[in-house]
């Protein structure tokens, strides 16, 4: 540990290129870059899951193969309705991260503009939003969400929308205080006498240097989201059926677990490895971009 | 002190305020009409205004909320639009059944998180170091229904060690009670044992590092003294931030874990609400766990004065 807090300074070396420096730098850390393997192998999938997949996830019904165990016709092994798990479960990344991505893009933009506006205005505003934010963020987040999923009814749309309501004053609450922090800075005071407008100084000057932390941010609770998504899901207020989602496929393999385990098994192990291939990445990030954080 | 407990008390207010204004809208994010979607397809138009009049919904919003709140101040939370008992007793007689199982959960993860995290930091880098993060690492990214599910499967279905469903009261035997919660609260704990014992070590890591402690082992005390007496008193208040924290995320969790074990507790209550479409007791769960959370979050911050005797200088 020397006076600037970590290693990490000290390895990084100077690449001419801009993103590539970066990417060379991060991936030199074990962690970050495991995780960077694993979500992206997790998008590939998702991305060419009609590729991929052998069967179709949800019309190819086969009456002889009810509950199958794995075989090589069946890797995963099959469903109540014969359908294949395995090409469940691919699809299910693909509704399962659309819902996430779609979740944290709307929540941190929200939360963004409202710590902002909180942060450097200050005053009434402020107060009105951030006794908004306290209120919001005294409720669990996952009863919340069930909550919301009961007035709203299931749909996938819905799903997105409570999460966001859930996630936004969080984002609201950290985008607030790195605002609050860098705004008494000494070159934020230079930026105001040499005129620079105030639009100009919260978006030029002090937002990107929000940004680290937004990255770490959004990287942690896109893994929130995934276990969040399963979760409503599996209690029946997700997804709606018979799209293949994680959750879904979890809850209909809950009354044959002793039979038929492989439908539980798998499902459950896709959310488990997507999420630590968040948390690596998150760590990762927080490693690089924060090192005084440890 | 007392001047700053009246100030962290007083400061509980707008936020139970906006709190209760959230609960009151939800029926009121419902699409269309909100006394169609309690009585369902098959109602008929007089069914409809009778459901408007017995919530109020005919009322305008601001005369409906002032009702809400006025009742709401007097302890009345409605009452059950199935089986018409009132609110506040269906959720007390859940209550205790919920918090026993929340607090085994808790102090399972406690007992095993901060030792784990204790010995990561002291031995920084070492293999105990490794092996205890990925222990925590693995218990923050497995989703708690999962391993619930997985924990069924193995010990009692296949092994018999345990009961999968059911919850005997702790007054009737307390050997059962635990029996029947160990599965239950180890699914529901360990992601916060995962959380914990990250937390124990990086903030452990940073006392560890500080003068004082150099000055304490100058002086000759033994590892353990400096460790746990020293180092771990200074670690705890971040640590017991983040277990305040965690108490709501339990209180989240519990709904699937409920669900899954067949525990008659809160979660499940809120899960039976939902399909019934029983908004009234929705509304009065959400209330009351949110009401749980916030005075959960005032004990920690006093909770803190004693561990930081320095913040109420700062604060009060």
């Amino acid at each position: 540990m020397n006076y600037l807090g970590s290693n990490a300074i000290k390895n990084k070396k100077v690449y001419s290129n801009f993103f590539f420096g970066h990417f060379k730098n991060f991936t030199r850390r074990k962690q970050g870059l495991i995780g960077l393997m694993i979500i992206t192998c997790i998008l590939l999938i998702a991305l060419f899951a009609p590729l991929i997949a052998p069967y179709d996830p949800v019309d190819d019904v086969s009456y002889s193969n009810l509950n199958a165990a794995p075989s090589s016709q069946y890797i995963f092994g099959t469903d109540e309705f014969g359908r294949d798990i395995f090409s469940r479960v691919i699809y299910g990344a693909q509704v399962s991260i659309q819902i996430s991505f779609f979740t944290i893009l709307i929540s941190a933009t929200f939360g963004v503009v409202m710590g902002l506006v909180s942060g450097y205005f200050g005053g009434f505003i402020d107060g009105l939003f951030m006794r908004l934010v306290d209120g919001l963020m005294s409720f669990p987040p996952l009863l919340f969400a069930i909550a919301l999923m009961a007035a709203l009814g299931t749909s996938t749309k819905n799903i997105i929308l409570s999460l966001a309501i859930v996630y936004t004053p969080m984002f609201a609450r950290l985008i607030r205080g790195c605002v609050l922090s860098i705004k008494e800075k000494e070159y934020i005071d230079s930026i105001k006498i040499m005129g620079g407008s105030k639009i100009r100084i919260l978006f030029k000057h002090i937002l990107p240097n929000c940004v680290s932390p937004l990255l770490i941010q959004m990287t942690t609770y896109f893994a929130y989201a995934i276990l969040a998504e399963a979760a409503l899901s599996f209690l029946g207020l997700g997804v709606p059926k018979p799209n293949p989602s994680w959750g879904n496929i979890l809850y209909d393999g809950r009354q044959y677990m002793i039979d038929s385990p492989w439908i539980t098994i798998f499902p459950g192990l896709a959310i488990g490895i997507t999420v630590l291939g968040l948390n690596l990445l998150g760590d990762g990030l927080r490693d690089y971009l924060d090192p005084n954080l440890d | 002190m007392t001047g700053y407990l009246i100030k962290r008390i007083l400061a509980l207010i707008p936020v139970l305020l906006t709190v209760s204004v959230v609960v009151f809208m939800i029926i009121h994010f419902i699409p269309g009409d909100p006394a169609a979607a309690m009585l369902g397809s098959q109602a008929t138009e007089e069914q409809l205004t009778q459901m408007r009049e017995q919530m109020g919904l005919n009322k305008p919003l601001m005369v409906q909320f002032s009702i809400w709140i006025l009742n709401l101040v007097q302890g009345d939370l409605g009452s059950s639009l199935v089986s018409d008992q009132s609110v506040l007793s269906l959720i007390a007689n859940r209550l205790p059944v919920t918090l026993n199982l929340i607090i085994f959960a808790m102090s399972f993860s406690i007992i095993i998180a901060i030792p784990l995290g204790v010995a990561a930091a002291v031995k920084h880098n070492t293999s105990v170091d490794y092996v205890s993060m990925f222990i925590a690492l693995i218990g923050i990214s497995i989703p708690n229904f999962w391993a619930a599910l997985l924990l069924i499967m193995v010990f009692a279905l296949n092994l018999g060690m345990f009961p999968a469903t059911g919850y005997i009261p702790l007054t009737k035997s307390i050997v059962l009670n635990l029996k029947h919660l160990a599965l239950p609260a180890f699914s529901l704990g360990f992601i916060q044992a995962g959380i914990i014992t990250r937390m124990t070590r990086s903030t452990m890591l940073d006392v560890l590092r500080q003068d004082y402690i150099r000055a304490v082992k100058a002086k000759g005390a033994a590892t353990f003294t400096v460790v746990f007496w020293h180092a771990l008193k200074n670690a705890m208040v971040p640590i017991i931030t983040i277990i305040g924290i965690n108490f709501g995320l339990l209180l989240g969790g519990t709904v699937v874990v409920e669900s899954i074990f067949s525990i008659n507790g809160i979660g499940q209550l809120m899960i039976q609400s939902v399909l019934n479409r029983d908004y009234p007791v929705i509304q009065g769960i959400i209330l009351v766990i949110a009401a749980i959370y916030v005075f959960i979050t005032l004990f920690v911050d006093i909770l803190y004065t004693y561990f930081d005797p320095k913040i109420k200088f700062r604060k009060g």
